[in-house]
């Protein structure tokens, strides 16, 4: 079973078409990228597959499940973590992982949740003070652990290390690497090719809405002849 | 260089956005104050009413030359239920009624009693401007015949002298016959409710339903709103619980405003009149409904905030767009306070009537006065908007508007497709 099936995906706001005709898979166990530069697409297309975002024309199934009639099984299987997100600033990051467990689980397997949100996060005691008070790299952690504590069979990430210092952002790949590695399939989006070309198993290149070229890192620069995956893009799209 | 900074923040701050809210309350507050009237205007008119003379004596002849004078007449004769009549029919403020051994009393040093029928019409600021004036033109009658009394003989009683008439009164105010209390009295008592209610349930709509616009644009900005979008939970859920968390922040913060507010009020009340004694006391069914009638227009109030606050993008943004909601709750606070429900023109009953927050503001003086059907009425209209806010709501959480700030068009149809039931 594929986690995502995208088929010739359009996506309209008003006149100006964000995605047009785009088609991708992500399989089980899969960290999938989207990499285009800011506009290309990446966003509505995670967007919609986050059951966010109406489709304009094509299909969408995530688990076999058809978006959008399918949206609320779609939501209880999915976590999507939003580029540059925060959290509710005047919740401690505990309480902030218990508001999110609440929706997905009771008793035993809620407070297994919240656990695992902590261990993720990598917050230690400052996981009891406020949101407000934390830097930029603890909240996208804080945000990481909520997304993958709560055993989603797919995991959408919006730019997951944007923003983050080298520490931060290091700290972030190795929590979604281990994630995979528990049976999580990741579908992220990203501008930073290099970082993407470590992370990723297989990778789209988007631009203006259309996905220019696909396939593992090293199936791209051998395609485009390039020593690293920001040069095939760029030959790619030319 | 500091022209430059000058020009940069009046750039920033003059904007459309900034500048229609205001524009819009300047025209509101101009065109109610065109509509309700104007107080200068009401004082200068002559009091319309009507004078029963039984008495024919030295002290009603004065007392009939200064009314004839200073107010306009439209009855004049012995019939007190013919007078009544003729003065509700003419939109008058009173029947004065003068008896027959009026003139006989003073003269044997007692004070002369005269009755006044008062006739009000509405319970608001404005309505009770008539029967002031009146209220100078007994007065006024009551200088003449100190005066003649003066001139007379210098033995009479200086108390009577002084107030040589004393007043029996009966106020009909919608269907109530009260006795012993005049329309300026009532008015006062009532003035609490015209007031101090009209003014919470303001302080109310506005502080729970910034909050709601302010908690959707910090939402959308920080993204949380996407995230809690993406949870498997049902839209309506997210709406009915935003909604019912700012209500309950809401009645926390206007108890707290109302403690402060109707103890600086009830400074200003000149009046221990029980109001059990004249029927207008409220039992815990009146309560009850004045509850429910302030619970559902919260609810409706921060319904329509939800809906605003879809199009806030940031909560600079969701700012502004409190301003409509202020200019709501003040039009119902300033034409209930000014004035009452019936004795307002038909346009600006029904505007009235259209805004929810205005049927809190009118609900315990008009179940003082048992109009149970305004209350009921107004509740029923307003669990209906709140419904029908809430649907509209729950949609564009179903809708792309809410991320984009566009909704999706079915092609060929052209329909705007409000998103699918999920």
């Amino acid at each position: 079973m594929k986690a995502v099936e995208v088929r010739e995906l359009v996506k309209d706001y008003g006149n100006f078409r964000a995605l047009n005709g785009i088609s991708f898979e992500v399989n089980e166990g899969e960290i999938f990228g989207l990499i285009g530069p800011n506009g290309a697409g990446k966003t509505t297309a995670l967007r919609v597959v986050a059951t966010l975002l109406q489709i304009t024309s094509g299909s969408v199934t995530v688990f076999d499940y058809e978006l959008p009639k399918e949206a609320g099984e779609v939501r209880k299987i999915i976590s999507y973590l939003p580029e540059e997100a925060g959290a509710y600033k005047n919740l401690t990051g505990k309480e902030y992982l218990n508001f999110i467990a609440k929706f997905f689980g009771e008793g035993e397997k809620f407070h297994d949740m919240v656990r695992r949100g902590w261990e993720i996060s990598n917050l230690g005691k400052r996981i009891n003070e406020k949101v407000d008070t934390y830097s930029k790299g603890m909240t996208r952690r804080l945000l990481v652990g909520r997304a993958l504590m709560v055993n989603p069979r797919l995991a959408i990430l919006d730019e997951p290390t944007s923003g983050l210092d080298v520490v931060n952002a290091q700290e972030v790949r190795r929590i979604i690497n281990s994630s995979v590695e528990a049976g999580v399939a990741v579908l992220l989006s990203s501008h930073n090719m290099l970082e993407v070309e470590l992370l990723c198993h297989r990778i789209a290149l988007i631009n203006d809405g259309k996905i220019v070229a696909s396939g593992t890192a090293a199936e791209l620069k051998k395609e485009y002849d390039a020593g690293n995956i920001e040069e095939a893009f760029v030959k790619a799209i030319k | 260089m500091i022209g430059n900074i000058i020009k940069k923040e009046f750039k920033e701050l003059f904007t459309l956005a900034t500048l229609i809210p205001i524009i819009v309350i300047a025209i509101v507050f101009a065109s109610v104050g065109q509509t309700i009237g104007n107080i200068g205007e009401t004082m200068e008119e002559k009091p319309v009413i009507g004078i029963v003379d039984m008495d024919d004596g030295d002290f009603s002849d004065i007392a009939m030359s200064v009314l004839t004078e200073k107010a306009e007449v439209i009855y004049e004769g012995s019939d007190s239920e013919e007078g009544l009549e003729e003065v509700r029919e003419e939109n008058g403020v009173a029947l004065l009624v003068i008896p027959e051994n009026f003139s006989q009393n003073i003269y044997a040093n007692n004070p002369g009693e005269i009755g006044i029928y008062w006739i009000m019409r509405g319970a608001g600021i404005m309505d009770s401007i008539s029967s002031g004036v009146v209220e100078g033109l007994i007065q006024a009658v009551n200088q003449g015949i100190s005066t003649k009394l003066i001139q007379e003989d210098s033995s009479y009683d200086p108390a009577l002298v002084l107030a040589p008439t004393q007043r029996v009164e009966t106020t009909f105010f919608k269907g109530k016959e009260i006795e012993g209390l005049s329309s300026s009295q009532l008015s006062n008592i009532l003035s609490s409710q015209s007031i101090v209610i009209p003014v919470v349930v303001m302080m109310l709509i506005i502080m729970a339903g910034a909050s709601v616009i302010s908690s959707m644009g910090m939402e959308k900005e920080n993204k949380t709103l996407e995230t809690l979008l993406t949870m498997p939970v049902r839209r309506s859920h997210i709406v009915i619980g935003k909604i019912v968390g700012s209500a309950l922040v809401g009645v926390i913060m206007a108890a707290i405003y109302m403690i402060g507010f109707s103890r600086y009020m009830s400074s200003f009340q000149i009046s221990n009149i029980n109001l059990a004694d004249f029927g207008l006391a409220l039992g815990m069914q009146d309560y009850l409904l004045v509850g429910i009638s302030l619970f559902v227009a919260l609810l409706a109030g921060l319904s329509l905030c939800i809906v605003l606050g879809t199009f806030a993008k940031n909560y600079r943004s969701a700012q502004a767009l409190v301003f409509p909601i202020t200019a709501l709750a003040m039009i119902s606070m300033f034409i209930t306070m000014f004035k009452d429900f019936d004795t307002i023109p038909v346009v600006l009953r029904i505007l009235v009537f259209a805004i929810p927050f205005s049927h809190p503001m009118m609900a315990m003086r008009a179940l003082m006065l048992d109009n149970y059907s305004l209350v009921i009425g107004g509740i029923a209209y307003t669990a209906v908007f709140t419904v029908i806010m809430i649907v509209v709501a729950v949609r564009i959480f179903n809708s792309d508007r809410l991320l984009t700030g566009s909704v999706q068009r079915r092609v060929g149809l052209g329909k705007l497709v409000w998103g699918l039931r999920r």
